[in-house]
């Protein structure tokens, strides 16, 4: 009850059109009330007085009351499904908004495949309420009164005779959907699970290949339908035997007003006239009873696919502006960690105690096993998680002080999981900047070394790469990322281990572009490669989360400590000693 | 489930451009706008008795329900007549009695042939449903990956899920309604002009009237359902992609842009939407009210004709009953209509899918590639993505059982591209590629990359735990096993330090695990599968050189007996090889050792001579 309370909060700004539907539903139900009349007053004239011109005026009535009936219904139509398209208009609006603004933290734990039905399943389901169950419920009790009532004031044993049977029919109608409700729930669910194997079996096709394993595939996804198949064979089964019952069922008050009836009319209790309408307002009633059944499902459905969108919507982002966040302009590029820790979940801290400071213009380089903490060092500094213990600052004021997009602007982060969209490489290159001119894109792929190779390509910055990059080689993709991000010129950049795919010979071209290009940049470097490392400012040595040794090169070398220790085991494997070892 | 593909922004929506479409087997991206065919397609419709033939029974049975529904429904007026005119008209009790009788009997009639109707047909169409569905799976995975880097997974999804709903309705339900109705409407107007011909031929003036109406509103529903359907796909485009790169968005700060831009499609979607509900609004009411204007035809010539004597007044009764039934049909026949043309359009997508040909199949006489011991050669090899644009030129390479060789090359020189043609992932343009002297042509695919360890550049795992991805490659093996093949990458180190072991699950993609430690787990995964040949495309690239020498000493111990290529940037790596290879522009320039080639100053001194030279000696800093 709760989740409709606050879907109808969002159609609360077309409560007018919702009111106004309504009145025409209301209308339009009850010119349809005339027709019964009018035409079991013809069938009593003719048998009886004969009056020729009351045919014509019924007839008249009849097709008057249709045409009214028709703009009111055509008006309950529209306007309902003009309140139903723009709160779904509305819900998606909020859904992309709420999850675009979402931290990391949110999406590493969501499935896009699950974000995706949200948006498309649930709010359809929901849309469907509004378009329908919102005003068809109170329709439908509505009709049943009013009918009531008039077959009541007709002949109230009639009434009583065949009324009897509708509470027990709507009665039936709900218990089905009760029961089928579940069963729905379950195929829904299912169809999810398979839309996700078929989505996951897709996208990791390459696995799939290098392995061999298309027929390990194969065979779950056939299980998979195999289940869907047979939960949908036991919905099937539900409706089959219980949809046609209800028509039976609405078929026996029927017969009994014609039996019964029938035995008045020939004992002139009754006129014929008043029989054909009491069965014309009896069939009124028949797909009103039969839709509650279809109504109750929806009601059940949109309750539950209101519940995963609010979920959606009702989720705070973990990384929250400052009501008073103030904005930063270009910044000088000091980076302080103050006793920093920070895990992704709760239970087990990823770094812990780290401090460092970075002047502005310095060169860090973040070294370190697999796992130690490199990556999310760099993706603290754009705030893309929040600290949990400690502060992070820039030029000396706390980055949770400022606003996101002022502190983001001045810091560019290559990523080392490089996502590229589906458009033209320059499309993907003018990501970030989107005023930028041909020339900016140009100057900014040149510095990333991806000019020649592109000019290389018959449509050259036209071309079209593949979903996420897939028609380019690794260190294209590197390159690509890269001068996206130079592209946004920011102060601080932080390239997380982004030239792994580059050849040294190139890395070192692109680097001397890069320090050619702006002078004075915090520069923070990921990488496995030590001589990149050597040129460093300040050397962070990471282990499990803590900075184990932190200082020059020499500094370290001196030290003759773990990164002593590293680098000759480089130098002892660059020269083949290794192999000569064993 | 809606249509994810396109692309995210404005220009070249819809799919790659122009060039690469139609090559390799691109699905022609314009064709998912062609969301309506012709309602009847005879290449669709002969494709279809093959899926129908194993279900014929239960068609059969449903399509007699069918009958029997109809037939039951069509009886009720009838009867509602006799009983007025023969029974209630000339006080008959007994015949009223009989009559009431007949009437439940109808409906059981009818209760029974809708039962049979709806269980029989959704049997049927579940089975079809099932049958595509499984069909075009494996028929997707049997596609080489050209394939797939044109193809968009969301479109493929769009196709497995929509368009195969679409069939199975156009099968179970569409083309069985249009003919049933075209049945029934036939039958009532034949019931009609039975009862009263003059009476029914003046009701029936109505029927034009409502078939033009209908053939206008047609012509303007199909464009705003077409609108309807291109809208929606776009916002789910936008809304997937957007997502998907939702970490991209947010560095560069462009939410608010991706929010007015999605506010702009969402909104386009909106008006279409409401312009098809315009019209589909008006078709309850131009039904409702031709029907009512059929009564009153009854009402003044039914009524002037039974005062006339002409008629009997149960006639009339009947009648009315009849125009109610009779319109039912009409009104479905147009929804159909619209119905036949979506199934026809998804049949024919499915269809095109269905028929292209994988690029890359097993020759019919086919051999299974028995154990092998891993000798590699290429032979005069040419290769291209696309045709004309030539990626590796002339490429001979032998590699010996038991080597281990580098493969070494500035970055889009074509090394991923040289070992991706051993696996058979694409096929050579010139030349061949023997295994054992067995040319891969002649193996079956199967048997060929179960003997091909290959860890790709990209690590992609799937979600799930990190037990399971290990196991992928091997499934009937134990725990040990795992941990044996995580221990020997230097992999269960850092696993056992996770809070769940190797039951941590690692996200989409693997997103919850560091680089490194992805590639630690691909590598792992080919380790298990334990394959004669290894093939190592930068697999280590995002590895510390510690934990990498770790893994290149067990490399050592496991590469006795196995063929190993491995393409590295790293001079760790790439001197613990017995052989380098170099390739530039496509083509091998050098082979050699390290110092073989160090000595001949070319490629390879250029890219790691001087460097190695330069940064090992202490001292010489740049
Ligand atoms: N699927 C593809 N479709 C079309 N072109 C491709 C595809 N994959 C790679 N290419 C192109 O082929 C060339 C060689 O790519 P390849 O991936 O073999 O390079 P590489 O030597 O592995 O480079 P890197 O070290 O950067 O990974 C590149 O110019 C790339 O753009
Ligand atoms: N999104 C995430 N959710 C949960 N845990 C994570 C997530 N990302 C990383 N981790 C864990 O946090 C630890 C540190 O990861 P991080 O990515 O910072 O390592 P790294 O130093 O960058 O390693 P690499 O050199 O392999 O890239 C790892 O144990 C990793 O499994
Ligand atoms: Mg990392
Ligand atoms: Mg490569």
């Amino acid at each position: 009850m709760k989740v409709l309370l606050r879907l109808g909060i969002f159609a609360r700004k077309y409560w007018g059109l919702l009111a106004l539907a309504f009145l025409c539903l209301l209308a339009s139900t009850a010119f349809s009330l005339i027709v019964p009349r009018m035409l079991g007053r013809g069938i009593d004239v003719v048998l009886s007085s004969g009056d020729r011109s009351f045919l014509v005026v019924a007839a008249a009535v009849v097709i008057g009351a249709a045409v009214l009936r028709g703009l009111t219904g055509y008006g309950n139509t529209y306007l309902a499904q003009l309140v139903s398209q723009k709160t779904s208009y509305d819900l998606r609006n909020a859904l992309f908004e709420r999850l675009q603004r979402l931290s990391f933290a949110y999406h590493d734990k969501v499935q896009t495949g699950q974000l995706m039905s949200r948006a498309t399943v649930d709010v359809e389901a929901v849309r469907i309420f509004f378009g329908m169950g919102l005003l068809g419920i109170p329709q439908t009790v509505i009709l049943f009164i009013v009918i009531a009532t008039i077959l009541v004031m007709m002949d109230w044993k009639l009434a009583l005779l065949s009324l009897l049977f509708m509470p027990a029919i709507a009665w039936r109608a709900i218990k089905v959907s009760q029961r089928l409700v579940p069963i729905w729930l379950k195929v829904q669910q299912l169809m999810g699970a398979l839309g996700t194997t078929l989505q996951e079996s897709l996208t990791g096709v390459r696995v799939v290949k290098a392995f061999a394993n298309e027929q390990g595939e194969s065979r779950k996804f056939s299980t998979d339908a195999r289940v869907l198949y047979d939960t949908d064979i036991d919905a099937t089964r539900q409706m089959a035997v219980n949809m046609p019952m209800m028509l039976f069922l609405l078929s026996l008050p029927v017969s009994l007003i014609l039996w019964y009836g029938g035995r008045q009319v020939i004992t002139q209790q009754l006129t014929l006239g008043d029989l054909t309408q009491f069965i014309l307002y009896l069939g009124m009633l028949a797909s009103p009873v039969r839709r509650l059944g279809f109504l109750v499902m929806n009601l059940s459905r949109t309750v539950s696919a209101g519940q995963r969108i609010l979920e959606i919507l009702d989720t705070e982002t973990q990384v929250k502006e400052k009501p008073g966040a103030v904005e930063f302009g270009k910044v000088k590029g000091q980076v302080t960690f103050d006793n920093v820790s920070f895990g992704y979940d709760v239970m087990s801290p990823t770094l812990k105690n780290v401090t460092f400071d970075v002047q502005p213009g310095k060169l860090v380089a973040l070294l370190g096993g697999s796992g130690s903490g490199k990556s999310t060092i760099a993706n603290l500094i754009p705030r893309f998680y929040d600290v949990s213990a400690g502060r992070i600052m820039v030029d000396g004021v706390d980055v949770r002080d400022v606003t996101l997009n002022s502190l983001r602007r001045n810091v560019g982060i290559v990523q080392q999981d490089i996502f590229l969209f589906s458009a033209t490489i320059r499309e993907n290159i003018a990501y970030g900047a989107l005023n930028a001119s041909m020339e900016d894109i140009i100057a900014a792929s040149k510095a990333a070394h991806l000019h020649d190779f592109i000019a290389g390509l018959p449509e050259g910055y036209d071309t079209w790469v593949g979903e996420r990059g897939v028609t380019l080689s690794g260190g294209e993709k590197q390159r690509l990322a890269i001068a996206r991000t130079l592209l946004v010129n920011p102060r601080i950049l932080i390239l997380d281990d982004s030239m792994s795919s580059v050849d040294a010979q190139t890395e070192r071209l692109i680097r001397e572009a890069l320090a050619k290009l702006i002078k004075g940049r915090t520069t923070f470097i990921i990488t496995h490669r030590l001589p990149i490392i050597r040129n460093a400012d300040l050397i962070l040595m990471l282990k499990n989360g803590e900075i184990v040794e932190k200082g020059k090169h020499n500094e370290l070398m001196a030290k003759r400590g773990l990164y002593h220790q590293i680098y000759q085991t480089q130098l002892a494997a660059s020269e083949g000693k290794e192999l000569a070892e064993e | 489930m809606s249509m994810w593909h396109g692309g995210w922004a404005g220009a070249h929506r819809g799919g790659p451009p122009p060039t690469s479409r139609g090559q390799h087997g691109a699905l022609d991206a314009e064709y998912d706008g062609d969301i309506l065919g012709a309602p009847y397609d005879a290449r669709v419709i002969r494709r279809l008795p093959k899926y129908l033939a194993p279900v014929k029974g239960w068609l059969a049975l449903g399509t007699f329900g069918i009958l029997l529904r109809s037939a039951a429904s069509l009886l009720v007026p009838f009867l509602v007549a006799i009983t007025t005119d023969r029974f209630i008209l000339t006080r008959d009790f007994s015949g009223l009695n009989i009559m009431v009788i007949a009437f439940i009997g109808a409906n059981l009639f009818m209760w029974l042939g809708q039962y049979l109707e709806s269980l029989f047909l959704a049997y049927a169409g579940e089975s079809i449903l099932f049958r595509l569905r499984t069909e075009m799976f494996d028929h997707l995975h049997r596609q080489p990956l050209s394939f797939f880097d044109h193809n968009k997974v969301g479109k493929l999804m769009s196709r497995v899920q929509n368009d195969i709903s679409q069939v199975q309705e156009l099968v179970t339900n569409d083309i069985i309604s249009i003919i049933t109705s075209a049945l029934m409407l036939i039958a009532i107007a034949a019931f009609m002009i039975a009862m009263n011909p003059s009476l029914a031929l003046i009701t029936l003036v109505v029927v034009p009237a409502l078939g033009i109406i209908m053939f206008i509103w047609q012509k303007y529903a199909l464009r705003a359902f077409l609108r309807v359907r291109e809208a929606i796909a776009q916002v789910n485009d936008q809304f997937q992609e957007n997502i998907s790169g939702v970490r991209v968005a947010q560095s560069m700060s462009r939410e608010r842009v991706n929010i007015q831009q999605f506010e702009g499609v969402n909104q386009a979607n909106l008006r279409a939407n409401v312009g098809a509900a315009r019209l589909q609004a008006m078709m309850m009411p131009t039904v409702e009210i031709l029907t009512n204007v059929a009564f009153a035809i009854v009402l003044v010539v039914g009524g002037f004709q039974v005062l006339d004597g002409v008629a009997k007044p149960g006639v009339m009764l009947g009648f009315l009953l009849y125009i109610q039934r009779f319109f039912q049909p009409v009104q479905e026949m147009a929804g159909l209509y619209t119905e036949l043309q979506r199934g026809m359009a998804s049949g024919n997508r499915i269809f095109e899918l269905l028929d292209i040909r994988p690029e890359i199949t097993d020759s019919r006489d086919a051999i299974e590639l028995p154990a092998v011991k891993g000798e590699v050669r290429f032979d005069g090899v040419s290769f291209a993505y696309e045709p004309g644009n030539e990626i590796l030129h002339d490429i001979n390479l032998k590699i010996n059982p038991g080597e281990t060789v580098a493969i070494i090359g500035r970055t889009g020189a074509g090394k991923s591209s040289l070992t991706g043609l051993i696996a058979r992932f694409y096929e050579v343009e010139k030349g061949k590629i023997t295994i054992d002297g067995y040319d891969i042509r002649s193996v079956s695919q199967q048997s060929l990359r179960r003997q091909i360890g290959v860890v790709p550049q990209e690590p992609f795992l799937f979600s799930g735990t990190i037990e399971e991805n290990i196991r992928y490659g091997h499934p009937g093996s134990d725990h040990d096993d795992v941990v044996n093949a995580a221990k020997a990458v230097g992999a269960h180190e850092f696993i056992v330090h996770l809070e769940e072991g190797y039951d941590t699950s690692v996200g989409e993609r693997g997103g919850s695990l560091s680089a490194g430690q992805r590639q630690l787990v691909c590598l792992a995964r080919a380790m298990l599968a334990s394959p004669p040949i290894l093939i190592l495309d930068e697999a280590t690239s995002s590895v510390d050189t510690t934990t990498e020498r770790i893994m290149q000493r067990s490399l050592r111990r496991l590469a006795k007996g196995r063929t190993c290529i491995i393409i590295a940037h790293r001079l760790s790596t790439v001197t613990s090889t017995d052989r380098i290879i170099a390739l530039e522009h496509g083509r091998i320039v050098e082979m050699g050792t390290h110092r073989e080639l160090l000595a001949k100053r070319g490629l390879y001194y250029e890219m790691f001579g001087a460097l190695a030279a330069q940064d090992l000696q202490p001292g010489l800093a740049s």
